[in-house]
């Protein structure tokens, strides 16, 4: 590879090829990836004639046979009868759903207690520093059998189960609440609620509008009730109320209708969030931190409050710290929730990584998969808080 | 962890290691001085561990058969504790020469695993463990009512089919180990608790108040339990299949562990093979001549170890039924040898 006009006067035209840095570089890189690609090769050709050899099924074709087995959580209908590529989604739902609901109430509760430790109120910054020393110091599957075991699990059995108003019940079969029956004409009601909220958006916007303009906004809480909730309960009343309360009713061994939280489902949940609470909690209290004080004083000068403040001056720039290592808490929460087999929560990991792994015996391909999934889910939390991040940079002029 | 380790290997050693399934178990075993038996994580009367670390049992003793057969010292076994998810792994990766642990022989994992199932060494079918305070008498009235079980079970499988086949509702709650199950069942988690009928009575003691636990009538499945090994190495599958038929035959021919001089010295044709007096059976396997005598002398017939650990001889107190010899009424049979 000679390049015109670039010959070395050393030796012109005589240079090895090795010592052109720019040839350098692309010939290694492609001998690396080359490696790389061979490697992967082979050990795909290779495991494959090893299965084979030892006669051990392989393939994808595992997924389209029907699972045999129960779930007790599912968020799409499934039956016995369902394939184990039904199995999957199942249990990536599950998965998903513990992962997101954990994260949006461990920011909440990671904020809160973070601040909580900045407090200048003696109780409270030295009650939150409690929180977060214990439960991050406590290893995560401890506290998940903690809660199972220890508090969920002593609640009495359903026959004996603590009820408020005949229509919530809690026992040691989880907390069961009533649910919505839904008639003819159901969809109207929703349509109107969906209209409801519509409007209330747009009232915002022209609100948030007018107050650029002239500097007041629109007063808007009554008009807002009546659309959420008046119009709603008007169409409700006009169908001839298609959409009923169904009450849970304790029939045999269990509650029949209404909707239920598996214990296993809340024991998973509070401990993901009081664990990973406390170490976001950490995260805040350091950006506020290295926010400088001058700034919060400048804001006092102008006359906010300390809650204004901290809400318009201090946590947007915090928030450029924050951002970065809340997204490894993020991905933490949703790896950690994989510790729901312990407790025989129904994840991706339990059902698919365990049980479907186990009756088909088809190890590698479910761990393939198994391990894409979590990558997938880690790298689109990463994508959207990546994107968040930098929304949030510092603007500069 | 240790499920991940063990996937980890099989997919290493299958990704890199050209032609790995050996036809040396025998060798392998004899190199290293001992035999690595895959057993239950602690099952009262089949395998556990006492507070010294010696590990009793009836699938125990399987394993100390074989060990006797081929060292003619039964203490000559590391045994290797598994899970029900890990056990198959175990024994695809060569971490274990045998599987011995209360594995159900089904048509998918004898042609879909690389594995292939030496006998039957005992027949069980699964049930349901109750509270008596419950009063429920039949699996027919549990319509509606949570289920324990341990995921990566046959017993998963059959409790949906039975649920499904008498149209009854169901929750089930999988766990990964026995001892996270029946710690959920004490915690009144769920209403019955469900696997083969052996492992009730065994877990049944395990539980605070064995005493108020019933075990209802219905037996809903067949699971024919026995030793596994790995598929293409016949020599050794002979070993653990002909180990087995030799303390079946033992029983039959009344030779016991305290009877195996006066065999030695019998007349009875039958006995004199068995005793390796006559012919030389042991050898085709790659074993001794007095193989059968050594399985004999240092774990005992196949009665003997059934009283002793599950049987009238021990706390489970488990009638022999099916598992009787064909000659007094059960289905327990091993072919001659001759």
């Amino acid at each position: 590879m000679t390049e015109p006009g670039k010959a070395a006067p050393a030796a012109p035209g005589r240079a090895m090829p090795l010592a052109d840095p720019r040839f350098r570089s692309i010939f290694f890189q492609t001998v690396l990836i080359v490696t790389v690609l061979a490697a992967g090769y082979v050990a795909v050709i290779n495991a494959d004639a090893n299965l084979r050899a030892q006669r051990i099924a392989t393939g994808l074709g595992f997924l389209d046979h029907p699972a045999g087995f129960g779930i007790n959580q599912t968020l799409i209908a499934y039956s016995e009868a369902d394939s184990y590529g039904r199995v999957f989604v199942v249990g990536l739902l599950n998965t998903l759903l513990v992962s997101v609901i954990g994260i949006v109430l461990a920011t909440i509760v990671g904020f809160v207690v973070g601040i909580a430790r900045l407090s200048s109120n003696w109780l409270i910054a030295r009650a939150a520093g409690a929180y977060v020393e214990v439960m991050r110091n406590l290893p995560l599957l401890f506290q998940i059998l903690f809660w199972y075991l220890a508090v969920l699990g002593t609640l009495p059995s359903p026959r004996q189960s603590l009820s408020i108003a005949d229509s919530i019940f809690i026992s040691n079969r989880g907390i069961i609440v009533p649910s919505f029956a839904f008639g003819d004409g159901a969809e109207i009601v929703l349509a109107a609620l969906m209209l409801g909220i519509g409007a209330t958006a747009a009232l915002g916007m022209l609100s948030r509008h007018r107050r650029r303009a002239t500097g007041r906004p629109l007063t808007l809480w009554w008009a807002a009730v009546l659309l959420l909730v008046g119009l709603p309960l008007a169409v409700l009343a006009a169908t001839d109320f298609p959409i009923g309360i169904e009450r849970p009713v304790l029939r045999g061994f269990n509650f029949v209708g209404g909707v239920r939280m598996l214990p296993e489902f809340a024991a998973l949940l509070i401990a993901l969030v009081t664990y990973t609470g406390a170490f976001i909690a950490e995260i805040v209290r350091a950006g506020i931190l290295s926010v400088h004080r001058s700034q919060t004083e400048a804001a006092y000068a102008l006359g906010l409050t300390r809650g204004l403040a901290l809400r318009l001056i201090v946590v947007p720039q915090a928030l450029r710290l924050i951002v970065p290592p809340l997204t490894s808490q993020y991905l933490n929460l949703t790896k950690n929730s994989s510790l729901a087999v312990a407790i025989g929560y129904p994840d991706l990991f339990a059902v698919f990584a365990g049980t479907t792994l186990n009756q088909t015996g088809q190890a590698i391909e479910i761990i393939a998969i198994t391990m894409a999934i979590y990558l997938l889910l880690s790298l689109t939390t990463s994508a959207l808080m990546n994107w968040y991040n930098a929304r949030m940079r510092l603007a500069e002029r | 962890m240790k499920r991940v380790t063990l996937v980890v290997a099989l997919a290493a050693m299958s990704t890199f290691v050209a032609g790995s399934v050996t036809a040396q178990t025998l060798k392998t075993v004899r190199d290293r001085g001992a035999l690595t038996c895959g057993v239950s994580q602690g099952l009262p009367g089949f395998s556990t561990p006492d507070d010294r670390g010696n590990w009793t049992g009836f699938d125990v003793d399987f394993c100390r058969a074989i060990a006797a057969a081929i060292f003619n010292d039964p203490a000559k076994v590391k045994f290797s504790p598994l899970s029900a998810k890990d056990r198959f792994t175990a024994l695809q990766t060569s971490e274990i020469d045998v599987l011995s642990r209360n594995s159900t022989w089904t048509m998918l994992r004898d042609t879909q695993l690389g594995l292939n199932f030496a006998a039957v060494n005992y027949y069980d079918g699964q049930g349901f463990m109750v509270r008596k305070s419950l009063k429920v008498n039949s699996a027919l009235e549990l319509n509606g009512a949570s289920i324990c079980t341990q995921t990566g079970t046959t017993t998963e499988l059959n409790v949906a089919d039975y649920f499904r086949a008498n149209k009854m509702k169901y929750e089930v709650i999988a766990f990964s180990t026995a001892d996270e199950t029946l710690k959920a069942y004490d915690a009144a988690r769920c209403d019955a608790f469900t696997t083969d009928v052996s492992q009730l009575y065994a877990m049944r003691l395990k539980l605070a108040k064995p005493d108020e636990q019933m075990i209802l009538p219905e037996i809903i499945s067949k699971e024919p339990l026995g030793p596994v090994v790995r598929q293409g190495d016949d020599q050794w599958f002979d070993v653990v299949k002909w180990t087995f038929f030799a303390m079946i035959n033992a029983e039959e021919l009344g030779v016991t562990s305290k009877t195996v001089d006066e065999a030695l010295k019998s007349t009875k044709p039958d006995v004199r093979r068995l005793a390796g007096t006559e012919g030389n059976f042991g050898e085709q396997i790659g074993l001794t001549k007095d193989w059968a005598m050594r399985i004999i002398r240092h774990v005992g017939n196949y009665g003997e170890s059934f009283e002793r650990n599950i049987g009238s001889g021990s706390k489970l107190n488990i009638d022999r039924g099916l598992n009787k010899l064909w000659s007094k009424g059960g289905i327990q049979y091993a072919p001659p040898i001759r």
